[in-house]
């Protein structure tokens, strides 16, 4: 029962910031809301079971991507300017209803393979030896340090002056 | 009804219409980017439903997902420094102004 009402406190607040985020003008509010939403996926992920990622969730989103995204609204300065929508902004809308449909569609209509069984508790152990283990995703791991470093190197390219 | 699985994944699916209306019809090219974020992380609930739903005890979601993580860092430095550079050079964030590779 607390888990219920702890779903869908969460569900209703993560929507609603990500509204928030594509409805608010002021482009610096959406990026607050924006973290909003971050905070309540974390809290999804400990609905989940999912510790480890929660954790994550929190250094990597809201501490370090939500401060680089506030950083460049600063940079760029057009917080006066606020967050326009174009032209496009119907044929989006029903984009956006007809992908939802269809999803929710094929999710009611699929009968998924429910496991019995209940979840790991805690997952960091289990995480690390799929990670680093035998038989695990090290080649991977290692594809997406080097994946960080190229994107790091890029972007202090990108934004150097001249 | 108890929530399961068909909950997280609707409310996956709200999460991801929004942000695909968010990315299609903003003209500040850093909203996009928040809105982007917003459809990795309703891809990351999907992802950690399964997992915990269909194989609990695998956790291949879970491996999914901090991979998605690390690409999404990526994805934001090299965006903003992009949104940067050409902030510098054009002076403007607005995507429909920025088309010198339509002409």
């Amino acid at each position: 029962m607390a888990f219920d009402i702890a779903f869908w406190l969460l569900a209703i607040v993560s929507v609603v910031a990500a509204l928030a985020v594509v409805t608010l003008r002021n482009i610096f509010r959406a990026a607050l809301s924006l973290v909003l939403c971050f905070i309540t996926v974390a809290g999804l992920y400990v609905t989940l079971s999912a510790d480890f990622l929660a954790a994550v969730q929190i250094l990597v989103y809201v501490g370090a991507i939500s401060i680089l995204l506030i950083l460049g609204i600063m940079l760029t300065r057009d917080v006066q300017l606020g967050s326009p929508t174009n032209k496009l902004r119907f044929p989006a809308f029903l984009a956006a209803i007809v992908f939802f449909g269809t999803v929710a569609w094929a999710v009611l209509n699929t009968t998924w393979g429910i496991s019995p069984q209940g979840p790991l508790e805690p997952t960091t152990a289990t995480l690390a030896g799929k990670l680093f283990g035998e038989n695990g995703y090290i080649l991977t791991v290692e594809i997406a340090a080097v994946l960080l470093l190229a994107a790091i190197l890029g972007a202090i390219v990108l934004v150097r002056e001249k | 009804m108890s929530v399961g699985l068909e909950h997280y994944l609707v409310l996956s699916a709200v999460l991801f219409a929004i942000g695909l209306y968010g990315a299609l019809a903003k003209r500040n090219t850093i909203a996009i980017l928040l809105c982007i974020e917003i459809m990795l992380n309703a891809v990351n609930i999907a992802m950690v439903a399964f997992s915990r739903y269909v194989a609990p005890q695998l956790l291949t979601g879970h491996v999914f997902v901090i991979f998605i993580m690390a690409v999404a860092a990526a994805e934001a430095a090299v965006g903003v420094a992009i949104i940067m550079a050409i902030y510098r050079s054009k002076g403007t964030v607005d995507p429909t102004e920025i088309d010198s590779m339509k002409r």
